[in-house]
């Protein structure tokens, strides 16, 4: 697989605090990268430093040919393909669900309305919320709120998806449905990179887990290799901990 | 009798009349007993001051407590030169009232744009912007209004030679809109940080962002907080009466220089702030209710 991300030597400093030490990673096109680790091991911060939401104190990281830690590239247009996904779903409470699909293509990529909306409505019955689509974020329950997440990212047609613990916030019984809807787009070839606990989902759709701890990768391996025969002393006692 | 409990914690960003918003009972009754008040006032004095009426009383007064003070007064009510001074008054009330609401109006709308100006300074990443607006806004609250307003009419009104009007709207604005400057700052700076990002991660810009996603929320954040203003516009308006222009205090004022009594136009004008003041929080208090509803 040709690296669709690559991460280089990325370091991040909020003041004294070092969120992310030296990591280096990537991620496959159309490869699924789980990153676990503990609160506060700077999984956020590096999902959110390959949008540049968060700019780097040093390093580096390329999505194709693409330079996003180069503060010359035209970074609108790499998050034009990048589609993000919050844990707190962050939908447009002024908007209704179909405008808040319709928003980001008519407004960045200049479609139509006709066109946007047709996109959308095929959008919102794969993740089987058809019936929703004139609805306000607030009539929606959590899992509704983070399918409407998801298919409004995918309205940019983007080649790699970022989750930040998508079902953090969710009741137990709505985070199937929201995992569901990802696991479709992990055996469509999306490319992902999914901050989440959900072994289930791991050992069903990751190509590679990463495992972070203090700002550091600490260990990277196939799901099998890194659940059942962790090699890290820490990496062991974050399992038992979870599992 | 109803139990008075105490008022619940509130702090007013403005001095607008206290709101009556459902549930605070003591304000509401007090804010009942002000408006109908203030009406019935407005209906009563003109009434009890025509002539039947007066001439009634008096002769009753007379008849118990004769004076020679009381028999002139009775003999001018029978000889028709009597005037109800304060039926008079309430004839002129409409074009004061027209100069008092058409410079409140271009005022709120001017100050609007300014303030909406200062707020989007304050929050720009530009730093020759941001030090404007900030500067504009900490100047102007340090300047009492009744300053500027002598400031532009008199010493920049005669150098550039300023209309009345245009010269009560500038100023006005001018200070309302570093206020307004403010709740706008606080209307963005309200709405989540998810959102921007949510906004930027979809590939709009940050100017794109603020004008489709955070402005829309903030005028909801901030419309009571506008009506709020407005009102307190409204009253403060009252302070370009030292101008040339007309408005509802300096229409009470020369009426009560040219028939040299004071006290009818004044309180009349007094009433008439009171319940226009009294509706306008009210209505306030309604949209904020409204939206508190469909809190989208
Ligand atoms: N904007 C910020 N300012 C200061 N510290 C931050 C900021 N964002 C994250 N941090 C800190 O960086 C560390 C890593 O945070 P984060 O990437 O959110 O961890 P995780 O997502 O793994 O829980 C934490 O200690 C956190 O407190
Ligand atoms: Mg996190």
């Amino acid at each position: 697989m040709p690296d669709r991300v690559r991460i280089e030597g990325a370091s991040k400093s909020f003041g004294e605090l070092q969120a992310l030490k030296n990591v280096s990673m990537s991620v496959g096109a159309g490869e699924t990268v789980v990153v676990i680790g503990p609160s506060g091991s700077g999984k956020s911060t590096l999902l959110r430093a390959v949008n540049r939401l968060e700019v780097l104190t040093s390093g580096d990281i390329w999505i194709d040919e693409d330079h996003v830690t180069n503060h010359t590239s035209d970074i609108r247009r790499i998050r034009e393909e990048v589609g993000m996904v919050f844990q707190n779903f962050n939908l447009f409470p002024h908007l209704t669900v179909l405008q808040n699909l319709m928003l980001a293509p008519t407004c960045v990529k200049k479609r139509s309305k006709a066109d946007a909306e047709k996109q959308a409505v095929g959008l919102l019955a794969r993740v089987g919320l058809s019936e929703k689509k004139d609805a306000w974020p607030e009539q929606l329950s959590g899992g509704q709120k983070q399918r409407v997440a998801i298919a409004r990212a995918l309205a940019m047609e983007p080649k790699v998806m970022l989750f930040d613990e998508p079902t953090s916030a969710l009741d137990p019984e709505m985070v199937k449905e929201v995992l569901d809807v990802m696991l479709d787009l992990a055996r469509e070839g999306m490319t992902l990179m999914v901050v989440t606990h959900e072994m289930g989902f791991a050992k069903a759709a990751a190509h590679r887990v990463i495992f972070m701890d203090q700002g550091e990768i600490i260990e990277i391996g196939s799901p099998a290799d890194l659940f059942e025969r962790p090699q890290n002393e820490r990496t062991k006692k974050f399992l038992a901990h979870i599992l | 009798m109803a139990e008075v409990r105490p008022l619940p914690v509130r702090i007013q960003v403005t001095d607008g009349a206290l709101i009556p918003g459902k549930g605070d009972k003591t304000v509401r009754a007090s804010w009942k007993i002000a408006l109908f008040g203030a009406l019935g006032l407005l209906v009563f004095l003109p009434l009890y001051n025509m002539a039947p009426v007066q001439e009634f009383v008096l002769s009753l007064w007379a008849g118990l407590f004769p004076s020679p003070e009381l028999t002139a007064r009775l003999d001018l009510l029978r000889s028709g030169k009597y005037q109800n001074i304060w039926v008079d008054i309430l004839l002129y009330l409409p074009d004061g009232l027209a100069v008092t609401f058409s410079v409140t109006l271009s005022s709120i709308l001017l100050a609007t744009v300014f303030g909406l100006a200062a707020g989007l300074g304050q929050i720009s990443r530009v730093v020759l912007l941001n030090r404007i607006a900030t500067v504009y806004v900490e100047v102007i609250r340090g300047i009492p209004l009744l300053v500027q307003i002598f400031y532009i009419y008199f010493a920049l009104g005669n150098l550039f030679h300023l209309d009345g009007f245009f010269a009560a709207v500038l100023s006005m604005a001018f200070c309302y809109g570093a206020y307004m400057g403010e709740i706008f700052r606080a209307g963005i700076q309200a709405v989540p940080v998810g959102q921007m990002e949510a906004a930027l991660a979809l590939g709009l810009s940050r100017s794109q962002a603020i004008r489709r996603i955070i402005l829309p929320q903030t005028v909801k954040i901030i419309l009571p907080a506008i009506g709020n203003e407005f009102i307190a516009l409204l009253k403060d308006s009252s302070m370009v009466s030292v101008m040339a222009l007309v408005d509802l205090l300096r229409l009470a004022k020369n009426y009560g220089s040219n028939h040299g009594d004071y006290f009818p136009p004044l309180t009349v004008v007094a009433l008439v702030y009171l319940v226009m003041t009294l509706i306008l929080s009210w209505l306030v208090a309604l949209m904020e209710e409204r939206l508190n509803q469909n809190a989208r």
